[in-house]
């Protein structure tokens, strides 16, 4: 069987468009919900870690080392099949986007601490003796240039981490690579993989684009 | 308390599944010590691709960078594993592991290294030239040290994602680490087995998170 064959079958094209558009969806879907999730909660954390306090900056650095150091899948296998002998239920699509909502998190809260962490001690007693207080001073004065910092390393990893959806398909989510492995053994042919490919790079290769443009922008984060 | 200490931190289950895990420990080694080398020389002449003054090189390359940045690893591996078959091409799990990786890899450490190569002032290479070395010795002996250094924390933080990547390896049955640490969970109904597997993933990446933190650190001041 020839290339074209097995990977352009547009028979077998067009009968599998509908499932991996569903597979998009899904996707696209559990996308926005980890980035949303996963920004919101590394930017709370780090926030909580300015406050200075042991109590809460440790624990908060332990979470994001070990949810860095460890692989997603052994994260994801542990959740799916440990949890629910201990009570925890959750759905394979909870699973997949509880555990890749804190792995965003965990590199979130490093990028956005990263950029507290850089912002000059200087700004931080000008704003307080201007009569701001420590909430005031961080909200409007500090956050503002660690967020510029942050945009282009954050917008990296939010991407890789969305594209670890992928990684659903081991426990069945439904997400486009799924529905590609199930279509090929379906229709013992190769080409709906084809379709999963076209559709991730529909999905992300704007993204990669748009990353390389905020890189350029933001390039004086390096000499 | 108790249904969580059985369920994931049980140590007996733990002792019995030790053996399997640590012969996963040795596949992930291998595949670390395939993969890695291969995507730090992948990525090095595609970052030189990626800068050439040919357009015709340069183009392309950087379409394939992003192509390849687009598309998740897992996809890739799929695709090579469980595709290529279908053109009459059948590959063994970890060469098609390597193989797949290598283009995911060559793309991303490709970046890096350009980026470093970049951030080296263009009088550098000039001055180099100057003293009559090639531009390919130029490049080699002035230019890519620096800008190793200069991306050297991208560089380390780069290959802990690589590492835990090898960890994919376990959907196409490359006997690796996590495959058999949920082998064990899936003979034992308990998932101690990947806890130990987890335990073994951080004592090996942690130093490398912190060390990247450190790197950071010292570049930022």
């Amino acid at each position: 069987m020839g290339f074209a064959d097995a990977f352009l079958d547009m028979a077998v094209i067009a009968r599998y468009a509908p499932s991996i558009l569903s597979g998009m969806g899904v996707t696209l879907a559990l996308a926005v919900l980890i980035v949303l999730a996963g920004t919101a909660a590394g930017l709370a954390l780090a926030c909580l870690r300015a406050t200075g306090s042991r109590r809460l900056s440790i624990p908060i650095v332990i979470f994001a080392d070990v949810f860095r150091a460890l692989p997603p899948l052994a994260l994801i296998l542990l959740a799916y099949f440990g949890l629910p002998n201990v009570g925890v239920s959750l759905s394979s699509f909870m699973v997949l986007f509880t555990v890749l909502a804190l792995v965003l998190a965990a590199f979130a809260e490093e990028i956005f601490w990263a950029g507290i962490a850089a912002t000059p001690k200087g700004q931080w007693e000008a704003a307080r003796s201007t009569g701001l207080g420590f909430r005031s001073t961080l909200l409007w004065v500090v956050l503002p240039q660690a967020a510029r910092m942050a945009v282009a390393p954050l917008t990296n990893r939010a991407i890789a981490i969305t594209k670890m959806t992928a990684l659903g398909t081991v426990i069945g989510v439904p997400d486009i690579l799924n529905q590609a492995t199930t279509a090929v053994s379906f229709s013992g042919d190769a080409s709906p993989l084809t379709l999963a490919a076209l559709a991730y790079v529909a999905i992300f290769l704007p993204l990669v684009i748009a990353s390389r443009r905020l890189e350029r922008r933001f390039q004086w984060r390096r000499l | 308390m108790d249904a969580l200490a059985a369920q994931f931190f049980d140590l007996s289950i733990m002792a019995a599944a030790l053996p399997m895990v640590i012969e996963g420990l040795w596949m992930t080694l291998a595949l670390c010590a395939v993969v890695v080398p291969m995507g730090l020389a992948g990525g090095l002449l595609v970052a030189l691709a990626a800068l050439s003054p040919k357009r015709w090189v340069r183009w392309p390359t950087i379409a394939l960078i992003d192509l390849f940045r687009a598309l998740p690893p897992l996809v890739l591996l799929i695709f090579v594993y469980s595709g290529l078959p279908f053109a009459g091409v059948r590959l063994d799990p970890f060469v098609a592991v390597a193989f797949a990786f290598l283009l995911n890899n060559a793309a991303y450490y490709g970046e890096i290294y350009r980026a470093g190569i970049e951030s080296v002032p263009p009088g550098q290479m000039e001055a180099a030239r100057s003293t009559g070395l090639s531009q390919a010795q130029a490049m080699a002996w002035v230019v890519l040290p620096q800008a190793v250094r200069n991306v050297l924390p991208d560089l380390v933080s780069n290959t802990v994602e690589v590492v835990k990547l090898t960890s994919l390896a376990s959907v196409v049955s490359l006997s690796e680490m996590l495959h058999q640490a949920d082998l064990a969970r899936s003979v034992t109904y308990n998932a101690s087995p990947i806890v130990l597997a987890a335990g073994i993933y951080l004592a090996i990446l942690w130093p490398l998170v912190r060390l990247v933190g450190r790197f950071e650190r010292r570049m930022a001041s």
